[in-house]
C-alpha cells in the first residue's frame, strides 16, 4: 500500500488551474454578452447597484461647478440675462410664425390626406459622464425606465440629434451617440430633398456619407437633416453639416465628410424624445386589395 | 519616498482596510472624467489589487479579483467579461511575480508594473477587436505609462497604516 506524505498547507488548485476556470468563464460571458442578449437582466441589476457608487463619484464635481456658480459674476450674470431676454424674443416672433405654419400644415396634409407628422413630447436630461471607454462613443444620462424611458428613443439638444437611448437601466439610461462606429443616420440635404444615410466612424466630431455616387447632387456646406424614415428619428432635426466631398473615379462613391451639429463636450442638458409610433405597415393594405377586387368579378357573370 | 521593502516589519492588515482601499479605487474609477484626463486615467482598481498581492498575497483570490471586474465592466458599459478576464489574467501575472517584484528597487518596479498593465490593456484591445471595434491609437496605452508611474504613490498610500508606530523609549 503506497504511502503518501500528507501536504503541510491546504492550498487548493494551483494558480494555472484557477486562471484557466476564470478565464474560460470569462470567455463564455463575453461570447454570450456578445453574441446573444441574455445577460441584460444581470447587468441591470448590477447596475442598480452601482448606481449610488455613481452619484457619489459625481458628487465633488457637482459640488466644485456649484460653488463655482455662486461666486460666477454678477455682470456675467447680467449679461446673460439680457441676452436670453432678447433670444427669448427672437424665439417667441420664429414660435408664432411656427404655430401658424403648423396649423396651416395640418390643413394641407389633412386636404392631401397625408399621415400627420411626428410630435412627441420630450423628457429633459442631464449628462452624467461619458462612457469610459476609448472604443465607444457613449454618454450616460440621469433618468432611466423609472422616468418613461425605453431603449430607442431619439436624443437631443437644443442645436440637434446627438443619439439615441440604447440601453436602460432603473435610474440611468445609456446614449449611443451618432458618432459611434457604425451608427447608422438615414439623413435628408436640405437644400434639394435627396436622401442618404450618414455613419459615425467613432471620431467625435466626424461622420461619413457613404453609398453615395460620384455624380450626386452634394455640396460642401449643405445642411443634412433626419429623414424620419428609419422610424427611430422624427424627420427634420438638424444632424450635420457637409465639409469635404473627394471625388476619386477609381471608385463607385465619393467619401463625404460630414460634421456633426453637436459635440459631446458641448452640452450638459439633453432632451429625450417619446417613442415614436409608426403607421400600420402597408403590407397588410396590399395584401387585402386583391381579395376585395375578385369579389364583384365573382358575382358578375 | 521609498515603500518598505520585502524585509521591512509590516503590521498585519485589516481586512476592512483592503475593501477600503478597493472601493474608493472604484469611485476614483468612476469619477467623471473625460478627455484628455480620462486618456491618461490609470486604472485605480488594478493598482490596488496589484499592491495587495504584492505586499500580502493569498488576501485577495480569483473570484474577487473577477467579481470587481464584472463591477467594472457594468460601470463602463463595456462586454461583459472583458475587465474581468483582463484582471484575471494581471491577478495571475501579479501571483506568478510577487517575490520577484519585492526583490527590486522602486524603478524596477514601475518597469514591472508597466508591462503588467500593458499585457492587461492588451487583453482588453484583444477581446475588443475580435468583438469588431477599431485599433483606437497608441493613446490607448497611456494609463498602462501613468499607472506604472503612480506606483510609488500608491505604495505610499496604502502602507501607511500598516506601518510599525516607534516604541516608546
Amino acid at each position: 500500500m503506497a504511502y503518501q506524505a500528507p501536504t503541510f498547507f491546504r492550498r487548493g488548485p494551483s494558480p494555472l488551474a484557477r486562471l484557466a476556470f476564470f478565464s474560460l468563464l470569462s470567455l463564455l460571458l463575453l461570447f454570450s454578452d456578445a453574441r446573444f442578449s441574455y445577460l441584460d437582466n444581470l447587468r441591470q441589476v448590477a447596475a442598480v447597484l452601482l448606481y449610488p457608487l455613481q452619484r457619489l463619484a459625481g458628487a465633488p464635481g457637482a459640488v466644485i461647478e456649484d460653488v463655482g456658480e455662486f461666486f460666477s459674476s454678477h455682470a456675467r450674470l447680467e449679461s446673460e440675462n439680457t441676452r436670453l431676454k432678447q433670444q427669448n424674443l427672437d424665439n417667441a416672433a420664429a414660435l408664432l410664425r411656427l404655430q401658424t405654419l403648423v396649423a396651416e400644415n395640418a390643413h394641407l396634409r389633412q386636404l392631401l390626406e397625408l399621415h400627420p407628422r411626428f410630435e412627441a413630447p420630450g423628457i429633459a436630461a442631464e449628462i452624467m459622464y461619458e462612457a469610459r471607454d476609448p472604443f465607444t462613443r457613449r454618454v450616460v444620462i440621469d433618468k432611466g425606465s423609472q422616468h418613461g424611458i425605453k431603449p430607442g428613443q431619439p436624443v437631443m439638444d437644443e442645436i440637434g440629434v446627438i443619439g439615441q437611448v440604447t440601453r436602460v437601466f432603473a435610474w440611468a439610461a445609456e446614449v449611443r451617440l451618432l458618432t459611434d462606429k457604425d451608427h447608422v443616420t438615414p439623413v435628408q440635404v436640405v437644400r434639394n430633398g435627396l436622401r442618404a444615410v450618414v455613419f459615425g466612424i467613432g471620431e467625435e466630431g466626424t461622420l461619413d456619407m457613404r453609398y453615395m455616387p460620384n455624380n450626386a447632387d452634394i455640396q460642401e456646406g449643405d445642411v443634412l437633416v433626419t429623414s424620419g424614415i428609419d422610424g427611430v428619428y422624427p424627420s427634420g432635426l438638424p444632424i450635420a453639416t457637409v465639409t469635404r466631398i473627394e471625388h476619386d473615379p477609381a471608385y463607385a462613391f465619393a467619401r463625404i465628410h460630414c460634421t456633426p451639429r453637436t459635440g459631446v463636450s458641448n452640452y450638459a442638458h439633453v432632451m429625450v424624445l417619446g417613442e415614436r409610433k409608426l403607421p400600420e405597415n402597408p403590407a397588410l393594405e396590399v395584401e387585402v386589395a386583391p381579395v376585395k377586387h375578385k369579389k364583384p368579378r365573382k358575382g358578375s357573370p | 519616498m521609498m515603500p518598505a521593502s520585502s524585509n521591512a516589519i509590516m503590521m498585519t492588515v485589516k481586512g476592512g482596510f483592503i475593501a477600503f482601499s478597493l472601493f474608493a479605487a472604484l469611485i476614483l474609477n468612476m469619477l467623471p472624467w473625460s478627455g484628455f484626463w480620462l486618456m491618461l486615467r490609470p486604472d485605480f482598481l488594478a493598482l490596488a489589487v496589484v499592491y495587495w498581492c504584492v505586499y500580502h498575497p493569498g488576501r485577495l483570490g480569483f473570484g474577487a479579483m473577477w467579481a470587481l471586474g464584472l463591477v467594472m465592466d457594468v460601470s463602463d458599459a463595456t462586454l461583459f467579461g472583458q475587465h474581468a478576464l483582463a484582471y484575471i489574467v494581471l491577478l495571475y501575472l501579479v501571483i506568478h511575480l510577487h517575490r520577484r517584484i519585492l526583490m527590486f528597487g522602486i524603478k524596477h518596479q514601475v518597469a514591472h508594473l508597466f508591462g503588467m498593465l500593458l499585457v492587461m490593456q492588451l487583453i482588453m484591445l484583444l477581446v475588443r477587436k475580435v468583438a469588431g471595434a477599431d485599433f483606437p491609437g497608441v493613446d490607448y496605452f497611456m494609463p498602462s505609462v501613468t499607472g506604472a508611474l503612480l506606483w510609488p504613490l500608491i505604495c505610499r498610500i496604502l502602507q501607511w497604516p500598516e506601518r510599525r508606530r516607534p516604541e516608546p523609549v
